[in-house]
């Protein structure tokens, strides 16, 4: 079985289970006991947020662990906004946006906030002057996200950052679900105060992640409790998940670098393989600059992407259709509407996701598969 | 591109005869320091006055974190090394400028020119380089009393060293040159502070902290090993040692005058620390006083404390007000370790009044209601020693 569907999820890696199952035998104390065994889990967490903390560079207070990614984008999101009401009620995001996000805004916009969706062209790229424009008086948070989850745009978050720095009282939050340890990210340099990363995008376990909250930064916590990780996040704390998703970052960064480069070429040669056998291929979202080369979405022109999904299933082959989110639903994907992609492009598209352990040879699975699948099928 | 990296040692060259070893401990120092960090060990060559580290085609920046942890290094530069040819000099000069970020605007040239052999002298050697960088730079000033940049070259035996930039360290003596004293670290934001200082004047440093438990936690433990791990990083490893201390605290309340409590205790802590440090081949005490912070910190206390010992008591930080005392801590990063909120053996059995002015009569007097002899030497055979290192891999063994 070929598993291409790494963006919805990832297989943990073995060295993660491996500390996992270690940490669940004898570390079971809580980090929150007086006494021995109390004293290691709180180590143990401790350490591992330095592990995290480094991969981001960052300092160790910094990070707080959470559930995943949708927990950490409500927490930035209604944090900051419930926090700084009192400065403005406006928030700026993007119309690709995670339903996390997506919905954390809606959810505002209840309370009386309001919220301007910045749109995207054809590649799924915001316009930085679009967001300088956007500014207002009582705007209090931009949230944009850093890789696209469904067609692997890589938003300019630098030049977003590098306008951000004029205007001090605006927070500016990135999911990095998709981005963080697989595409280029300088979270002080470009001046990001909020960053959210999830544990099971990166070979991680599921239910653990961590977000970024600069020093300085007050959110209002959306968990009442006994006032675990800094008062941010109550609830004890999941020590095997977060060392797990500690080594798990590890792993991650200290691999990212040649990853970037290895899927950059597999991606590229996938493209021109799909190409060769298919003229009629769709690339959605951009074939080679401002993309994540862990994601690639194609649609065949007569052809729906539920039913090549389910034409691959049959010849082993694992993907998603746009997103493992909205395929429930025989609604067009709002990422591709937003990218101005027509409706019978977007209601065929489907989603390959590739990771750290994608071979050649698996492309060439996959593309032979595909061809095989297509001429069955049209 | 960066050949050396020059380290200055100042004061050393103050100290006649023994320069040489004290040189030779500060080389081997910085090679164990670069070691500690990445498991490398760097070339180092020793010459008048100066050590140059070799980068081999590294990054300087790569050694500025441990360098400026070593003592006795007064500050370094990345250097470039020219051939002594004026042409080759000049241009490395304005390769040096041209390295620099955000485009100064003015300069001046120093030179230097220990090799009297070089046939240019210095005046006129630093105006031909000054003249050529201006010629090269457009926009660009010469500002010899207060420059944005100042290039400095010196002219040395084997080339030319060209240089701009300089970072400072700690300043002090190489550790090792100065023998080993035992420091009583509590826990608190001082006693470390004045255990870095000691290290700083190159003596060797081992812990001693007494460990009340039941009546503090694990936790108190905890944060002295902490404590003692951020200390390590300047000296690679260091002994803790922790002194069973409740019994004799038990025995104190339960017989002594109350308001002297605190004044016994300490005189209990002294000889313990005195015939640890004897164990040790340590030849003096380092504590975390200062003058009049507690009631056990007066002139009086210290006068009625101090008498149970003949050895040497350094008090750095004898004469420090707390502000500076917890500047210093958070320089050293031990001053957020120093506040987590554990009580230690000095919050534990307080007297509602301890007494300012301690009666050495009075102590001895109390003091008979004890076994001194005994609970000293129990307390010193069931001494438990923990080696602290820096390297900060975890203990777990999963990262």
């Amino acid at each position: 079985m070929l598993y291409l569907d790494n963006s919805a999820t990832t297989p943990v890696h073995p060295e993660v289970i491996k500390v996992m199952e270690d940490v669940l035998k004898k570390h079971y104390g809580n980090p929150s006991s007086l006494h021995q065994k109390g004293v290691e889990s709180e180590k143990l967490l401790e350490t591992s947020r330095k592990i995290v903390a480094q991969t981001l560079e960052v300092d160790k207070e910094e990070i707080v662990f959470t559930s995943g990614g949708t927990e950490g984008d409500n927490l930035a999101i209604k944090g900051i906004a419930f926090r700084y009401q009192n400065r403005g009620k406006h928030i700026i995001t993007s119309q690709i946006e995670h339903p996390a996000v997506k919905e954390s805004c809606r959810f505002l916009e209840q309370f009386g906030f309001s919220v301007t969706y910045l749109p995207v062209d054809k590649q799924g790229l915001i316009d930085p002057q679009m967001l300088k424009s956007s500014i207002r008086d009582d705007t209090i948070l931009v949230s944009i996200m850093h890789v696209n989850n469904e067609v692997g745009t890589i938003q300019p978050i630098q030049d977003l950052g590098a306008i951000l720095k004029e205007y001090p009282r605006i927070f500016f939050h990135v999911d990095g679900v998709q981005g963080y340890a697989k595409v280029p990210l300088k979270l002080k340099e470009w001046g990001i105060d909020l960053y959210t990363v999830s544990g099971h995008k990166i070979n991680g376990p599921k239910g653990v992640g961590a977000l970024y909250v600069r020093n300085g930064i007050a959110l209002l916590p959306q968990m009442s409790g006994g006032g675990q990780e800094g008062g941010l996040r109550s609830g004890t704390e999941n020590v095997p998940g977060i060392a797990g998703f500690a080594k798990a970052c590890q792993i991650a960064r200290e691999i990212s670098v040649i990853n970037w480069e290895k899927l950059s070429k597999l991606r590229k040669y996938c493209i021109n393989m799909l190409k060769e056998k298919n003229p009629a291929v769709i690339i959605n979202g951009p074939e080679e600059e401002h993309v994540s080369p862990y994601i690639l979405n194609i649609s065949i022109p007569g052809l729906r992407g539920e039913v090549l999904v389910h034409g691959l299933e049959k010849e082993e082959v694992l993907v998603s259709t746009g997103s493992a989110c909205s395929s429930k639903k025989d609604i067009i994907s709002p990422v591709l509407q937003a990218m101005g992609i027509d409706r019978e492009t977007a209601l065929g598209s489907i989603r390959v996701s590739f990771s750290y352990q994608t071979k050649e040879e698996d492309i060439l699975i996959f593309v032979d598969k595909m061809s095989r699948v297509v001429n069955r099928l049209l | 591109m960066y050949d050396h990296i020059l380290i200055r040692y100042g004061e050393l060259a103050l100290k006649g005869r023994n320069q040489m070893d004290f040189v030779r401990r500060l080389v081997k120092n910085i090679k164990q320091m670069v070691y500690q960090y990445y498991q490398e060990s760097p070339v180092l060559e020793m010459e008048k006055g100066r050590i140059f580290l070799k980068l081999n085609g590294q990054e300087p920046q790569k050694y500025y974190e441990p360098l400026a942890n070593v003592f006795g290094i007064l500050s370094f530069s990345p250097v470039r090394k020219a051939e002594l040819d004026m042409d080759q000099i000049k241009k490395a000069a304005l390769e040096e400028f041209r390295s620099l970020p955000g485009g100064p605007k003015t300069f001046r040239t120093t030179v230097r020119r220990p090799n009297k052999r070089f046939p240019v002298k210095s005046p006129q050697a630093q105006r031909e380089i000054g003249a050529y960088i201006l010629k090269n730079v457009p926009n660009l000033k010469v500002d010899l009393h207060n420059p944005e940049v100042e290039v400095f070259v010196e002219l040395r035996d084997d080339g030319a060293y060209i240089y701009t930039q300089k970072i400072y360290g700690h300043g002090g003596l190489p550790l090792g040159t100065g023998g080993k004293a035992l420091l009583l670290l509590s826990g608190g934001i001082d006693s470390p502070v004045a255990g870095w200082l000691t290290m700083k004047r190159g003596i060797e440093i081992e812990a001693l902290h007494f460990y009340s438990y039941p009546y503090t936690s694990e936790r108190a433990k905890e944060k002295v090993v902490d404590l003692a791990k951020v200390l390590a990083k300047y000296c690679g490893q260091i002994n803790v040692h922790i002194v069973p201390f409740t019994k004799i605290q038990e025995a104190i309340s339960a017989n002594c005058y109350e308001s002297l409590w605190i004044t016994i205790m300490r005189r209990f802590m002294f000889r313990i620390a005195e015939r640890i440090a004897r164990r040790r081949e340590a030849l003096a005490l380092v504590t975390g006083e200062s003058i009049g912070q507690v009631a056990s910190q007066t002139l009086d206390s210290m006068y009625a404390i101090n008498e149970v010992t003949n050895m040497p008591v350094i008090r750095p930080l004898i004469t420090s007000d707390k502000e500076e005392i917890m500047e210093l801590a958070r320089k050293i990063d031990t001053y957020d370790i120093s506040i987590r909120p554990y009580a230690d053996c000095c919050t534990v059995f307080l007297p509602r009044e301890p007494k300012t002015k301690p009666k050495l009569v009075l102590c001895h007097k109390e003091e008979t209601k004890l076994k001194v002899e005994e609970l000293v030497e129990e307390a010193v055979n069931n001494t438990e020693t923990i080696l602290i290192k820096a390297d900060e891999k975890d203990e777990f063994g999963y990262f």
